[in-house]
Order: structure tokens, then sequence, then C-alpha cells
């Protein structure tokens, strides 16, 4: 009986440790990627200027939003939620092809006490803080610019985490089946048409009901939703249903992520 | 005697072989970027300027067409001059093989801008034949927006070769694509008129050599282009041009006869 629990407290403890040690190592690793911390800011921003401000000029009111919503307001949280998208994918598409595939990383790793499910774990562990930190970076730069409305924007710190969290091991995902770096253009080629389609810079309604269909299945649209209506003041059922959707979607990618991750790293 | 073009014309046969073997991947890349922007910012952001009533003269697709096509011109020119040129100068790129045949490193240099050039120039006529499908090509000196695009592209991959030849980390180059080419690309009046900015902002952009290249494509595009103009934006984009093959000669020399 005892004998039993404490081999149960040992391996619950040890599958935590494990992920730990990862995820300090990317720390280390990452403490000289500056220009990644930096760029996960400047990205959004650069959009915000040319769109928001500049293009902004040109678009007056957004059908079908309060009249007293500017462009740039309301495309900011847009904005913000596809930094978080990228900088989450960034770490478990591109970072995480490195790991598995380039320097071989895991097969070092599962050679120690530590297993695929502590992998999985740190990868979407460090995925959601690179894509949390993108988050209230931005974040801050919206307050600062004026483009939050509401006090509810403080929404947008939790509604990060999740963005973050769902789309981490969904990148993981992806990146089980990138055979080389030239696949990496195939992900550029889902993500750009997800980030200019996913209701960005106009709403839904502009789109032809066909259209529509496939937005609303885009998960960046469901993410646009949980951070674009707290920022502007208004928590509506889309709101709701946004949250649902990412939550099934970190569940989902999640249970995925670990298989897949178990059928490459262990031959 | 061999005449002088013929070695940079092998190293250009030689980029262009490599690439016939490899081109779907860069034409995905090259051409549906660009269309991505100009269907998701240029029919949709523009069903709202145009509802807008906005003061541009044209729709806003007929408006950012022309400066995508030069915009699209400098990311590509970037990609091939910068990275392909980091790359070939490394121990197991190509130019160490070449530069021990009777090829000279000006050679291979001029080669590899005729191959960057031919690829801007293919990716432009691309974009061009789309632009006219949207309707969007409104004069037909709209056509010259195409050798201009290349110009364009040829002030940047030429000083980006000349820069990346003696780049030792690949990072740096990718840290100056998303720190200066990107903010280039979106805020050197391709999307908006620049006319509605403060001041100090438009100076600015009176430097970057793109903000050149699109207002000469988009004046052509509209048939408003002045003689005047367009010598003064040629002229400054050639600056470019000339600064980076006189630079990249002696870099090209030094790296590669090291």
């Amino acid at each position: 009986m005892t004998t039993a629990a404490t081999t149960h407290d040992v391996r619950a403890r040890r599958g935590w440790i494990g992920a730990r040690a990862l995820f300090e190592r990317q720390m280390k690793v990452y403490r000289h990627g500056w220009a990644e911390v930096v760029a996960a800011v400047l990205e959004p921003l650069m959009y915000l200027l040319a769109m928001g401000v500049g293009v902004g000029h040109l678009v007056g009111n957004v059908p079908g939003v309060r009249s007293d919503v500017t462009f740039a307001q309301y495309i900011a949280p847009a904005l913000l939620a596809m930094a978080v998208m990228n900088a989450s994918t960034n770490e478990t598409i591109f970072g995480a092809y490195g790991r598995i595939k380039q320097t071989n990383l895991y097969d070092v790793v599962l050679a120690t006490p530590v297993d695929v499910r502590e992998i999985v774990l740190a990868e979407v562990l460090w995925a959601t803080t690179r894509g949390t930190l993108a988050g209230v970076g931005f974040l801050a730069i919206m307050a600062g610019l004026g483009l939050t409305l509401s006090w509810s924007a403080l929404l947008l710190l939790p509604m990060s985490v999740l963005i973050a969290v769902a789309f981490a091991p969904a990148g993981l995902v992806v990146a089980s089946y990138v055979r080389s770096v030239d696949d990496f253009q195939y992900v550029q080629l889902v993500m750009l048409p997800m980030f200019l389609f996913a209701t960005t810079f106009y709403p839904l309604s502009v789109y032809p009901r066909a259209i529509q269909v496939l937005v609303v299945a885009l998960p960046l649209y469901h993410s646009i939703n949980v951070v674009r209506g707290p920022s502007l003041g208004t928590v509506g059922p889309d709101v709701v249903i946004g949250v649902a959707f990412l939550v099934g979607m970190t569940v989902l990618g999640w249970w995925f992520a670990l298989r897949r991750m178990r059928h490459i790293l262990i031959h | 005697m061999t005449p002088a073009f013929a070695y940079p014309l092998r190293e250009f046969g030689h980029q262009w072989l490599v690439y016939r073997r490899s081109w779907r991947g860069s034409i995905v890349i090259g051409l549906l970027n660009p269309l991505l922007f100009l269907t998701g910012i240029g029919i949709g952001i523009g069903r709202l300027v145009d509802a807008n009533h906005a003061t541009l003269g044209v729709s806003y697709l007929s408006f950012l067409a022309p400066g995508m096509i030069a915009a699209s011109a400098m990311q590509m020119a970037f990609t091939s001059g910068a990275f392909q040129v980091f790359f070939q100068a490394q121990a197991t790129g190509s130019y160490t093989y070449t530069v021990a045949t009777p090829l000279s490193p000006r050679d291979i240099m001029i080669g590899q801008q005729l191959f960057s050039s031919a690829r801007v120039g293919l990716l432009s006529a691309g974009f061009f034949v789309i632009q006219v499908a949207l309707g969007a090509a409104d004069s037909w000196m709209s056509l010259l927006t195409v050798p201009v695009a290349v110009l364009t592209g040829l002030a940047f991959s030429a000083p980006a070769a000349a820069w990346a030849i003696g780049v030792r980390d690949f990072r740096h180059i990718r840290t100056f694509f998303r720190f200066v080419i990107q903010p280039l690309y979106l805020l050197s009046g391709t999307f908006f008129p620049l006319s509605t900015q403060a001041h100090w902002v438009q100076t600015l952009a009176y430097a970057s050599p793109l903000w050149h290249g699109v207002e000469l494509c988009r004046t052509l595009n509209l048939g408003t282009a002045t003689l005047t103009g367009s010598l003064v934006h040629i002229g400054y984009l050639l600056l470019f041009v000339v600064a980076g093959l006189v630079v990249g000669s002696w870099r090209f020399r030094r790296r590669l006869h090291a």
C-alpha cells in the first residue's frame, strides 16, 4: 500500500522534474534570442501602423461595428491574437522541428528517465510562455496607444495564455509531419491566408455565405473573437464559443501531439 | 578571347539550372504571398475603403497592386540576394568551387545579380498578368511596372549581396529581414498614401528606395507619371544598384580570394 503510493508519488514528481529541466534548458537557449522577443511584438506593431493608422485613414467605419470604434482599435486585438499564435507556433513548429530532427535533442533526452509526455509538456509550457510574452507586450502597446476601450481588456491576459496553449500542441503535430525545411513553406501557405482572412481586418459579414463557413472553421477566427470583444468592451456569446473552441483544440491537440511524438520519437 | 559577359553568364546558367529543379517552392512563396495580400487586403479592405469614398481617385485595388509589385520585388530580391549569397559563400556552397575556375569573384557577383533579376522579372510578370485579370491595370504604361520592379529588386539585391558575402552568422540576415525589410514592406506607401501622414513620416519614407519603386509603379499604372519625376525615382534606385555593385566587387574579391 505505502510502497504503491510512494512509487506513484515519485513517478508524478519525476514527471514534473523532467519537464521542468527541459523548460529551463529552453530558457537558457532563449536568453540569446532577444531578436525573437522584439520581433514577436514588432511584427504586429508594424501591421498596426500600416493597416490601423495608414489604411485606417481611408477606411472610416467598419460595417457592423459601433461607430465610435476606429479601424486601429478594431484590428489591434486581432493582431494580438496573431502575435500570440505566431510566437507559440514558431516555437512548436520551427523550434521543435529543429530539436526533433536537426539536433536530435530528444533522442538524447529519451535516453534519460524523461519520457515523451514530459517532452510534450515542456514544449507546450515553453510555447505558452513565449506566446503569453508576446501577448503581454502587445497589450501594453495597445493600452499605451489608447486602443483598448474597456477594463474588460484585462481579459486579454488570460486569453493570450489560452490562445498560446491551444496552438502549442497543434504546432507539435505539424512539426511531426514536417519532412525537411522545404516543407515550412507549406506551413506559411496555411498561416498567411489564415492571418489575412480570419476576420483580422474586416468582419465576417463582408464574406459571401459559403466562405463564411470556411472562416468560422479557422482557429485564428476564434482566437480573434475571444480578444476582440473584451478589448472593445462588448463581451458576447462569440467569446464563450471561442473559449470552448480553444479549450477543445487544446485537449484534442494534446492527445494527438502525444500520439505523434510517441510515433516519431520511439522508433 | 572570351567576351566580358561570358563568365557572368556561366554563373547565371549554373544558378538557373539549380532553380529549374526547385522552382515550385519559390513560386509558392514568391507569387502566392503577394497574391494573398492582393485579395485579403486589396479586395477585402478595399471593400471598406471604396465604400468610404476615400480620395484615392481609383479603387483601392488599383492603388495597391502597383505598390505590391514593387514591394514583392524587394522581398524576393533581398531573399535571393542575401540568403542565397550567404549559403553559396559557405564552405559547402558553390562559390568555393566556382572561384577555382576562370570566373572572377566579380563574375560570380554579376551572374548572381542576373539570376536574381531574372527571378524578380518572372515573379513580376506573373503578378502583372494577375493584376490585369483583376482589372487593376489602368493604363498601357502599366506594362512598364515590370521592368521598374526588376530595377527596384536590383536596388536591394545588389547591396544585400555585397553585405551577405561577408556575413558569418545566418541569423543576422534573418534579423535584418525582420527589422528592416518587413517594416519597409509595410510602411513605404505600399498600402496607404503617405500624403495622409505626418511630415516627418513622409521625409523618412522618401529615403526608402522602396518608396521610389512604389511611387514610380503607381504613377505608371495610373498613367500620371511625369518624365522628371520618373527620372528622379530611377536615378535614386540606380544609386543603390551602383553602390551595391561597387562595394560588392570589392567584398566578393576579399571574401572569395582570401
